[in-house]
This record gives C-alpha cells, sequence and structure tokens, in this order.
C-alpha cells in the first residue's frame, strides 16, 4: 500500500488477498480511498473492497474478480488455441505446433482409454478440457509474483491474485461441477440401481441400511471435496512459498543472491507439481465419471 | 504463540515423515514390478507419478500452512 510502510507480513497478506467486488452494508464506516476520510455509507453500496476486512463485512455478496477474470480468460486461451490449430490439422504429417497439440490430444486420449471403461463421448473432450485449463491456470504461478500486482497497483487496482487455482472457490467449483455430472451419470446410467448401491453396499442385508447408507453418501461427498482441495492446497502451498522466498529479497544483497536462487530451484520443481496435479485433477476426474458408468 | 512453531514443526516433520515412507515403498514397488515386467515398466511409470502426486499432496499442504502459521499468524 502506498504511504503505508511495508512489512513482511503485510506483503505476503495483500499477496493472498484477491480482489473483491461486493455489497457492503449500510451503515458501514469505511476510509474513502481517494480523499483518505472516514466515511459512514448511507446505503448498502456495491463497490470494490481494499482490505481483508471490507471483504468479511461484505460476507456472501461478494466475488473474487480477478480469479473469474483470469480463469475465464485462461480458458478463451485454450479454446482459441486449441482452434487455432485444430483448423490447421490435416491427415499429413504433422509440423510444430500441430504436433505439440496432437502430442497432448493423444495423451489424453490414451489415458481415458485406459480408465474409462463407460460409453460415453463427451468423456475424452471434457478431461482434455479440464487437463489444459488446470495446467493453464496453475502455470500463472511460475509468473514472478510481484510482476502484475505491482503493474496493476499502478493502474489502481488494489489487489490481484493471478492464480486462479490458489483461490478455493475456482477449485471447488470445479469440483462441484464433477459433482453434478457424477450425480447425473449415476442417475442416467444405473437408475433405480444407484440407490441400491447407496443402501445396500457393502453390507447386502436390509438392517444395514442406515449404517450403508450414511457410508456411502459421506464417501460419495468427500470425493469432490478432497479433489478440490487438494488442487487448491498445492497451488496455495506453492505461491506461498514462492511469496516467502520474494520477501527475503528484503534481507540484503546476501539475501537477494540465496533468494533468487531459491525461487529459480522452487520454480523449477514447481513445473513439475504443476503438471502433476493438471493430471491427477483430470485422471480422478475420469475415474469418477468411470465409477459412475459402472453398471453391474 | 510459542506453541505455533512447535505445532509447525509437527506438522511438517511428520507429514514429511509419513510422505517419505509413502513414496519410498512406493518406488520400491515400482523398481520391482519393472524388473520383474520389463513390457510394463512406462505403464506403471504412469500409475506411479499419478499415487506419488497423491501422497505428495498431504505434506505439501502441510508445509504451506505451516510457513503460513510461522510467517504470518506468529509474526
Amino acid at each position: 500500500m502506498a504511504g503505508d510502510t511495508l512489512t513482511v507480513k503485510g506483503y505476503i497478506q495483500h499477496h493472498l488477498t484477491n480482489l473483491t467486488y461486493g455489497k457492503l452494508p449500510a451503515g458501514y464506516e469505511r476510509v474513502d480511498y481517494e480523499t483518505g476520510e472516514q466515511i459512514v455509507l448511507t446505503e448498502d453500496t456495491w463497490t470494490f473492497a481494499h482490505g481483508g476486512e471490507e471483504a468479511a463485512a461484505m460476507g456472501f455478496n461478494a466475488v473474487h474478480v480477478d480469479s473469474l477474470a483470469w480463469s475465464f480468460g485462461l480458458g478463451l486461451v485454450f479454446c482459441w488455441l486449441f482452434r487455432r490449430v485444430a483448423v490447421k490439422a490435416s491427415s499429413g504429417v504433422p509440423a510444430g505446433m500441430v504436433n505439440f497439440f496432437e502430442i497432448i490430444v493423444e495423451f489424453v486420449d490414451q489415458n481415458v482409454k485406459d480408465i474409462f471403461h463407460g460409453r460415453n463421448p463427451l468423456v475424452a473432450p471434457m478431461a482434455l478440457t479440464v487437463f489444459v485449463w488446470v495446467f493453464l491456470m496453475n502455470l500463472m504461478d511460475l509468473v514472478p509474483v510481484d510482476v502484475v500486482p505491482e503493474l496493476m497497483l499502478l493502474l489502481g487496482v488494489p489487489y490481484q491474485k493471478i492464480v486462479p487455482s490458489t483461490d478455493p472457490n475456482i477449485t471447488l467449483g470445479m469440483a462441484v461441477g464433477v459433482f453434478f455430472l457424477m450425480l447425473y451419470y449415476n442417475i442416467k446410467v444405473k437408475g433405480f440401481g444407484f440407490v441400491k448401491e447407496l443402501t445396500l453396499t457393502p453390507f447386502k442385508h436390509p438392517v444395514f441400511i442406515p449404517l450403508n447408507l450414511f457410508m456411502e453418501v459421506v464417501g460419495f461427498l468427500a470425493k469432490p471435496f478432497s479433489l478440490g482441495l487438494r488442487l487448491f492446497g498445492n497451488m496455495y502451498a506453492g505461491e506461498m512459498i514462492f511469496i516467502l522466498i520474494a520477501a527475503l529479497f528484503s534481507g540484503g544483497i546476501g539475501w537477494m543472491l540465496a533468494a533468487g536462487l531459491m525461487q529459480i530451484g522452487w520454480a523449477i520443481f514447481h513445473i513439475l507439481v504443476i503438471t502433476l496435479q493438471a493430471f491427477i485433477f483430470m485422471v480422478l476426474t475420469i475415474v469418477y465419471l468411470s465409477q459412475a458408468h459402472e453398471d453391474h | 504463540m510459542e506453541l505455533i512453531f512447535v505445532a509447525a514443526a509437527i506438522m511438517m516433520g511428520l507429514g514429511g515423515l509419513g510422505a517419505a515412507i509413502g513414496v519410498g515403498l512406493l518406488g520400491g514397488k515400482l523398481i520391482e514390478g519393472s524388473a520383474r515386467q520389463p513390457e510394463l515398466a512406462p505403464r506403471l511409470q504412469g500409475t506411479f507419478f499419478l499415487a506419488a502426486g497423491l501422497v505428495d499432496a498431504i505434506p505439501i499442504i502441510g508445509v504451506g500452512i505451516a510457513m503460513y502459521l510461522i510467517f504470518v499468524v506468529a509474526a
């Protein structure tokens, strides 16, 4: 923040705050950002939050603008890139970009063939979307932590978190999407068999119905939850470590060299992590949908 | 307040210990499996990376939370 002295704690918290747009309730006291005066809101106001407290006061009526913008933007980048390559593809020998994208498509296709045994033409394209989209969102983690937030600060935007997958709203949102697909296909493929699966496994006796139901429902709900939290936790921890190393740059010339080396080392290791997490998200999505298609 | 550091240390230490044992077993079994059936090695490797990623998540999350505790909550 301009004017305030920069502390390590403030620096880290600034980097971990989303740009939030939401409704402040009437009667809320806030500091006017342009004039610096204390004002009391006379009516409900839709505005950008300056700081975590205001974002907390907004409660449910708030959206993280930066996460939404970056994730939708990256989704568009994915669609545009793949379309551009797809119209160029021919039955001849592929070259350059086409070659690279064919490797990705074939890799995803092979994985779907290995894991998914049902019949559904939508699963492979969805797996490709999930894989590339999550990968692109994770890739934003490799952009140096200060570049975009500082540029945005110059433009007058107070906060900017550029890695959408470090926002639990995005990862859990995707997981909930997978969850609804699971529900839909479970009911569509199994019909009444889905109820049987929830109530009569693992103990096949009417006495055990409540116990079975409890265990199966908990297991069913835990799937999307762990799916979203795994991606979030990995990316959040990685981002946290990037920020902490960046905070070392304030420690003098010796620390700067050490921090630079650590930053490079962690970034190289992180290339593995982001690919692996995107891969795991894709594989688990396919596995869950495959389970939904298994009709006995 | 000092207990936060102990908590963070336990979090990182036990998480790392468990994951290290897990990945160790996993790698050992991968080598064993591919020595028995070398033609399956590429497929086993794919599954290995998947499982290693699943195991890897827990200590990394632990390290992230521990770092947050040390440098933000305790600072």
